[in-house]
């Protein structure tokens, strides 16, 4: 059973990355320094709940609010490149946190235990799940409340005013502009919430694995995060949720009897969906036809 | 209400509009025409900042906006539409609209969260106003991209006083459109005049613009060539000149 919970935990993490990533999306840009600031939540909880035995609530939310901080000082420059442009200036970032992290020594000596992280070595003994006596369901519980909140707010603030002015910028940043939406304050909040969420989902993954390192926070790790709302479609949360199940679950479990044949399906499988499902797996067209079936009634195909 | 003064812009080498002058007073509908390349476009987008002039002064109501961008000069009072449309074709009707209303009053009714999250009911129901201008309250639903051509520059006049401007830029709204659709959007275009809103309209098609504007500034490789009357306008030399390409400059 244990099994189902581990996995549970697992699409509960991916799918508040793949969430950090689909707000910064909606604006149209291409984030790939989501790991890095899922990293920065990871260790300043971490940090805060080994080092300075505080309880993990308010450490998560002071991780999630330091990976804001930075990923707002990260759009500001953002805001002066575009697409590929971005994409390497965001894998630059992120590998940029990373080094800093695999540099970064910070321990204390407690009852003769060395506590903290530790450069390479990484940091261990992040307990404080274990010390509370929390089982694997409780964590997949707690993962989950997380992530419930997490998607409640993405799917809310969706559906509002705000989420349509961070599409009007993605779809046409100088249209919006000329429509009076301020482009810098738009972009730069997206990264910032994308910071805090992805921070929020680091602090929980750190307390979750006990033990990081930074080579938890890499490159494949940032493409993870993208990866979901793209295959997923930016119609609404929902699409997120269920490419991080495709992935996380078919494609890395099921297909696991495969051996090494999974890397090369997984490749080949994205590809296959982003070539026949365009819009992602759940495109505006299979939302009306779900609504549809939910209201009882038959809905046109020009969705 | 908008004056336009000594302004230059050049890329590298061309001077897409060289010294140009010209002042649009409040109320009237304001004709800016030329042949193709003799930077009206450049004109507009020079005065709704979506990029600095290299030389002169943009004044509107009062402000100098020459170097305001286009979110502020939004908020000034000027909106305006593409030549090329550009919509938010993933989004319905009404939320092309709803994105769109930025301005200063707008800003100001509300505070920031409340904006945030929708508006007030008021501007929610100047929405359907807007639609029901632009005869579009039908197709509140629809994608913008799935609209037909013309009711797609329906929408971005829509659009353009979704921001409650003081004046609207238009470029070339009579571009691709039929006999029927050009006398729909001068009746369109005296309604705005008829609400208050001043004109700067940027044309090809000549029946509408010798019909709808008060005045005209003729353009020609970046230079103003004759202001006028319709009638003056027509009668110009130089103006024949330019069109029929017997003169140069």
């Amino acid at each position: 059973m244990d099994f189902y919970f581990g996995m549970l935990q697992i699409v509960g993490l991916h799918t508040i990355l793949g969430l950090s990533a689909y707000i910064i999306l909606l604006t149209g840009q291409v984030s790939m320094a989501q790991a890095g600031f899922m990293s920065i939540g990871a260790y300043i909880a971490g940090m805060l709940t080994v080092l300075a035995e505080m309880h993990l609530i308010p450490a998560m939310l002071i991780g999630g609010v330091a990976a804001a901080l930075v990923a707002c000082i990260v759009g500001f420059p953002a805001l002066r490149v575009k697409g590929l442009m971005l994409v390497v200036a965001t894998i630059a970032f992120g590998e940029f946190i990373r080094i800093f992290w695999f540099n970064f020594d910070y321990q204390i000596s407690r009852g003769g235990v060395k506590l903290g992280p530790e450069g390479g070595e990484g940091f261990k003994q992040i307990r404080f799940f274990p010390e509370n006596g929390w089982s694997t369901l409780d964590v997949a519980i707690f993962i989950w409340v997380v992530a419930g909140a997490v998607i409640a707010a993405v799917w809310w603030m969706d559906r509002s005013r705000a989420g349509k002015v961070l599409r009007a910028v993605g779809e046409d940043d100088l249209a919006a502009q000329s429509a009076g939406i301020n482009l810098t304050v738009v972009k730069v909040s997206a990264f910032t919430a994308g910071g805090f969420i992805a921070g929020l989902g680091g602090s929980v993954y750190a307390h979750y694995t006990t033990h990081i390192e930074h080579l938890n926070f890499d490159i494949v790790m940032a493409t993870f995060a993208i990866i979901y709302p793209i295959l997923g479609g930016l119609s609404n949360v929902f699409g997120t949720i269920l490419a991080v199940i495709f992935v996380q679950v078919f494609l890395l479990e099921v297909l696991r009897p495969l051996g090494d044949l999974r890397n090369l399906l997984f490749g080949a499988m994205i590809i296959v969906v982003m070539n026949f499902m365009p819009h992602g797996l759940f495109s505006a067209q299979v939302a009306s036809r779900i609504k549809g079936v939910f209201s009882g009634r038959k809905e046109g195909a020009n969705a | 209400m908008l004056e336009i003064k000594t302004l230059s812009k050049h890329f590298g080498g061309v001077r897409a509009v060289d010294e140009l002058d010209f002042t649009v007073r409040q109320g009237e509908i304001f004709g800016l025409i030329g042949p193709n390349g003799s930077g009206k476009s450049t004109t507009v987008n020079l005065v709704t900042g979506i990029f600095p002039p290299t030389a002169g002064e943009i004044i509107f109501d009062g402000r100098d906006i020459t170097t305001a961008q286009p979110h502020v000069t939004l908020d000034a009072g000027i909106a305006r539409t593409f030549q090329n449309i550009r919509l938010f074709n993933n989004m319905t009707v009404w939320e092309n609209l709803w994105v769109a209303q930025n301005s200063a009053e707008d800003k100001k009714a509300t505070n920031l969260l409340s904006r945030w999250m929708g508006g007030s009911r008021k501007a929610k129901s100047q929405v359907e106003e807007y639609l029901e201008f632009s005869a579009l309250a039908d197709k509140r639903d629809e994608l913008a991209g799935n609209l037909a051509f013309g009711e797609q520059r329906r929408l971005e006049v829509a659009r353009a006083l979704a921001a409650k401007p003081k004046m609207v830029l238009l470029d070339e709204p009579a571009a691709g459109m039929n006999r029927e659709e050009v006398r729909a959007l001068d009746e369109r275009l005296r309604a705005l005049k008829a609400r208050g809103i001043t004109v700067l309209l940027v044309e090809h098609v000549m029946e509408l613009v010798m019909e709808v504007t008060d005045r005209i500034a003729v353009l020609n490789f970046g230079q103003k060539i004759a202001e006028g009357t319709p009638s003056e306008i027509q009668n110009n030399q130089a103006v024949k000149d330019a069109y029929l390409g017997t003169s140069g400059d």
